[in-house]
């Protein structure tokens, strides 16, 4: 399956085939989680005509994958018309949700109507530490009832652990948890900067000797020492693009607004005034995305690191340069490739009484 | 039923890449790419025609094919997407839609 998907997307990613499309559906939420990037106050969502519209030219794009997330996207009252309309359109449907909202007939009708995963965050097996971080008391209780009632149902679920300093020691009993109730378990330790740039988010952002020892876990990265070991570059590397934003990926904001990835906030069009389908294949901001090799970033086409490296240009866009590097990514590479001072998770500071 | 109204199960996630089928199934999160002439029958497949159609006007029509290998390959190809809930077949013409079943209910595969 993996080898295969491999494939498909290697080929959609050749063709400029827009096989991978995301939209957040509202940016309003019940939590309040404390590493979120989005601002919750904003309204003016697309609406169902609207979104009608988008799958359609979605459709013609080719677009197989559809994840519609948020916000929570369960808080807009016609959502159950929305998923019915995407999955009756040939989607892929992936749902990002919190799943405080999903109750026994919402879990039905997601089979039913065949959503492909639902994928919902936890954050710690400890109640009190995950409610903490989405400061929305009770939200472990709702969120692992809707998980256990999906799964009763055969829905793939598949749960995302965001790491950060608050709950990096949890993310072993977290995995229990997936493994118990028989989802899929994902950990990423990225915290986005603010949608507008803000970096504020940066101090819930784990440790470099935390990330020393993620990259040291064989339950999480196969053997280490392989992990670890610096790639040897394809002969053609330099003729590599740097990422499937823009050439397989888009993302559509709640307003209507395009742009590469949900993490790379370049506005290339907007679906309240053009059609995707233009969008996509005129748009002269999406066109210069898709125009970059990694011969054409200055810093990181000279660094030894590049061929393993998973430069993000969203962040590195967000950090003032799209052609430039990120440093969160720079910071990731010279942990897992070993170009900084060995060190653990644990620390023990000594000194006089 | 060897000569069988055949339509795609419309709960699926299915699109053409490159001129091939992909198709996902919900769940169990398979997926399968078809060849070109498997794309032919698949996309042909909206319950108004019958299999002997599809392949007599399309298939052999596109394809350097004989018609009875193109055949025997058809069938089995639908018994073998019919079984797993992918396809829906039935003796008279057909709406989809109304056929429409969860894939979990549907699928033995």
């Amino acid at each position: 399956m993996a080898e295969l998907l491999d494939r498909i997307q290697e080929r959609a990613l050749q063709l400029d085939v827009l096989l991978n499309l995301h939209i957040d559906l509202t940016y309003r939420c019940n939590e309040r989680c404390v590493h979120c990037y989005l601002d919750h106050n904003s309204r003016d969502d697309l609406n169902l005509t609207d979104l009608e519209r988008v799958f359609a030219q979605a459709r013609e794009l080719g677009t197989l994958f559809l994840t519609l997330s948020g916000g929570e996207p369960m808080l807009r009252r016609d959502f159950m018309e929305i998923l019915e309309l995407a999955c009756g359109s040939g989607f892929a449907v992936k749902l990002k949700t919190n799943g405080t909202m999903i109750g026994d007939a919402e879990s039905s009708a997601m089979r039913d109507l065949g959503v492909s995963e639902v994928q919902i965050s936890v954050y710690s097996d400890r109640a009190e530490l995950h409610d903490r971080i989405t400061k929305l008391p009770g939200s472990f209780e709702r969120t692992l009832r809707a998980i256990r009632l999906l799964r009763s149902k055969n829905i793939s679920v598949a749960i995302a652990d965001p790491l950060m300093k608050a709950n990096i020691e949890d993310y072993p009993q977290v995995r229990k948890l997936a493994e118990e109730v028989g989802a899929r378990f994902t950990i990423d330790p990225t915290i986005t900067p603010m949608i507008n740039g803000d970096t504020d988010l940066s101090g819930h952002r784990i440790s470099p000797s935390s990330l020393r020892f993620l990259y040291g876990d064989p339950t999480l990265v196969g053997d280490p020492q392989e992990f670890c070991r610096p790639v040897t570059p394809a002969a053609d590397l330099m003729d590599y693009v740097p990422c499937s934003a823009g050439h397989s990926a888009a993302y559509i904001n709640p307003h209507g607004s395009v742009t590469p990835c949900v993490q790379f906030p370049l506005a290339c069009g907007n679906v309240r005034h053009e059609s995707l389908v233009t969008i996509w294949r005129q748009s002269p901001v999406l066109l210069d995305v898709r125009s970059i090799r990694l011969k054409d970033l200055p810093s990181c086409s000279s660094c030894d690191l590049i061929a393993g490296c998973n430069r993000c240009p969203g962040l590195a866009y967000m950090e003032g340069n799209l052609r430039g590097p990120s440093s969160i990514d720079c910071e990731k590479s010279a942990i897992r490739f070993q170009r900084v001072p060995s060190g653990s998770l644990i620390q023990i500071s000594m000194g006089p009484a | 039923m060897n000569d069988p109204y055949i339509a795609r199960n419309t709960r699926l996630g299915t699109c053409t890449l490159a001129g091939e089928a992909i198709i996902v199934t919900p769940s169990d999160s398979r997926i399968y790419n078809l060849n070109p002439v498997a794309t032919c029958i698949w996309e042909a497949a909206d319950g108004q025609s019958r299999l002997t159609q599809i392949v007599d006007g399309r298939v052999c029509a596109e394809f350097d094919i004989d018609r009875d290998t193109a055949l025997n390959d058809a069938l089995r190809f639908v018994d073998d997407f019919c079984a797993k809930g992918l396809l829906v077949k039935a003796e008279s013409p057909f709406d989809p839609g109304s056929v429409a079943k969860p894939f979990l209910e549907s699928s033995n595969g």
